[in-house]
């Protein structure tokens, strides 16, 4: 089987073309200018996963909420529960850029951390 | 009158990266004037990931990118003044500011930076009929009222244009548990860039409508609705297309307008296309020593590339100031031609001992086109690319070798389109 797909990876957005045998396992990456898209193939055809940045309530601080990201990608189908533990915590100022405000949210292994400082 | 060598209007990333590049380059007085209340620019609302992946290998979100700046800018002597707003440049050489701590402010420039970004194209330039009920609100103003406020605009949603702010609020607002019904484009194309209508769009299962507008708003002092319809090749609504969609707000991402009235207001010439200053290989106006970078120059959609830029509008901005040249500069003029829409530079030096890069957007969406870059018949630059697409800034490099030795002093970037 082909599967055709936009590399999300950098916004150049290289058209793959990936090919899987009957048990979905990739076979062959093309299309891509670099090593990221082929990375990105794969796991877009056995686990997708994406960043996912939002912001979340802060206590004390100069504006009402911080902007924060997962530490590292996450599984496309978490993403509207992390959505739910980020929004359910409210965090103290001051904060620096990087602290960990959740560690390891919804099992994903990946941490919620502040992408400024207030 | 207080004197500095380098003035630089606006602290986002284009004006922080062109004062470091200047300070590297051995300028001593140097100034940053920014309205808001810090440094960063629009990045500072832009929290989502995809910055820096060319220029720091990485990919950082908006406040990330911005922090890495205003750290160098911090460990510097370069000044900064933030609240303040610059009013107006007199004499091509005085920057005209205001601010509460200092009343009004009038500094002496050798050599000023213009790196005040870009706006929105507000509803008022899109000539929708309908009430003036409120839910009607440009992207960017959404994206700062969630991402910085900290509050959600609407609960049911329509995007018109699909620019990549509103495709990014698309996903930021379905997050955040609205539903954005649909994003409607006037163009057959969208005009933001591929990965975000993967990310953003395909990701969230919202519907791009391609060739589709609003053509009316209801609602008296809430918005109900609003009612979409096709459009024909003249862009004009299809007769029997109209649907009525039900919505609170309705964001607009029709497009950004670069900031230039204190630039107009200079005497400074404007490119009609680009409505950015037309400047030189240096990023040098067409008055001597006002230098132009970022978002105000041209809009940018990979702030990697106003990164770039403006470190060329530093350097240049610091070899003015070491030289203080006087006479006029002899330029190869540049121009975009069969599907390429604008070029910048404009001119370049005849004399120029740098290669040249010459970013340019196409009108369209081609494929397997060619770009050429030729010059009174001679072809400097020939080579085939996959996809060229409006939403997309493209760039070639012209060698300073092939420049001096030009005949003609104009050079062309065109495409040849095969059938
Ligand atoms: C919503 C959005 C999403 C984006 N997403 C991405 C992305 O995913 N990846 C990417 O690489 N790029 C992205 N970009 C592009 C990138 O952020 C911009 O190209 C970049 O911020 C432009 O930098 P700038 O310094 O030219 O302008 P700005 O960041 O707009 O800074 C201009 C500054 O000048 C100040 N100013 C203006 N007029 C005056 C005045 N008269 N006096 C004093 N100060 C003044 C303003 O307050 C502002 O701080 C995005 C842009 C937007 C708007
Ligand atoms: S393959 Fe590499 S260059 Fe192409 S979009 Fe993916 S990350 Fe970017």
């Amino acid at each position: 089987m082909i599967r055709e797909m936009i590399c999300v990876s950098c916004p150049i957005g290289c058209a793959l073309r990936v090919e899987l045998d009957d048990g979905g396992k990739v076979l062959s990456v093309s299309g891509n200018t670099c090593k990221r898209g082929e990375k990105y193939a794969i796991d877009e055809c056995t686990n997708p996963v994406r960043m996912l940045t939002s912001t979340i309530r802060v206590n004390g601080g100069s504006l009402p909420v911080m902007p924060v990201k997962t530490s590292k990608p996450i599984p496309k189908g978490k993403m509207f529960d992390c959505m739910k533990a980020i929004n359910n915590e409210v965090v103290d100022a001051p904060i620096k850029m990087g602290d960990v405000l959740i560690s390891n949210v919804c099992d994903t292994g990946a941490d919620i951390v502040a992408t400024n400082e207030m | 009158m207080q004197k500095y060598d380098l003035v630089v209007i606006g602290g986002g990333p284009a004006g922080m990266a062109a004062a470091l590049k200047a300070k590297e380059c051995g300028v001593k007085k140097i100034i940053i004037l920014e309205r808001a209340a810090t440094l960063g620019g629009i990045l500072e609302q832009c929290i989502h990931a995809g910055f820096g992946l060319h220029y720091f290998g990485e990919e950082l979100t908006g406040p990330e990118y911005a922090h890495r700046f205003i750290e160098q800018v911090e460990q510097t002597d370069i000044e900064v003044k933030v609240d303040t707003m610059v009013l107006e440049i007199r004499n091509g050489n005085i920057v005209v500011a205001t601010n509460a701590v200092d009343g009004m402010l009038e500094l002496h420039a050798t050599a000023i930076i213009l790196a005040m970004g870009c706006r929105e194209r507000p509803r008022g330039a899109l000539d929708i009929p309908g009430s003036r009920a409120s839910g009607i609100m440009t992207a960017g103003t959404a994206q700062k009222y969630v991402n910085i406020d900290g509050y959600m605009p609407g609960k049911k949603i329509v995007i018109l244009g699909s620019g990549d702010i509103g495709l990014i609020m698309a996903r930021r607002m379905t997050l955040e548990g609205a539903k954005v019904e649909m994003v409607c484009e006037l163009m057959p194309f969208s005009g933001g860039l591929q990965r975000n209508i993967v990310q953003c769009l395909e990701d969230m299962g919202i519907p791009l409508k391609l060739s589709c507008t609003v053509i009316q708003t209801h609602g008296i002092e809430r918005l109900e609705g609003v009612t979409i319809a096709n459009v024909d090749e003249n862009r004009r609504p299809i007769p029997g297309t109209e649907q009525y969609v039900e919505c609170d707000t309705l964001l607009l991402s029709v497009g950004l307008i670069p900031e230039n009235e204190l630039t107009r207001m200079a005497g400074i010439i404007i490119d009609p296309v680009t409505n950015g200053a037309v400047v030189d290989e240096n990023r040098q106006t067409s008055r001597p020593g006002i230098f132009a970078c970022g978002n105000v120059l041209q809009v940018h959609d990979l702030v990697d590339y106003v990164t770039a830029e403006s470190q060329i509008a530093g350097e240049g901005a610091a070899a003015y100031i070491r030289n203080k040249p006087k006479g006029r500069n002899r330029y190869v003029s540049v121009k975009g031609r069969d599907g390429v829409r604008y070029v910048v530079p404009q001119n370049i030096n005849e004399n120029t001992d740098k290669d040249v890069k010459l970013y340019f957007r196409v009108a369209d969406v081609f494929r397997n086109a060619r770009i050429i870059v030729e010059s009174d018949g001679k072809v400097l630059y020939n080579k085939k690319k996959p996809k060229l697409a409006p939403g997309e800034m493209e760039y070639v490099v012209i060698k300073a070798d092939d420049i001096r030795a030009l005949e003609k002093k104009e050079l062309v970037v065109r495409l040849e389109v095969q059938q």
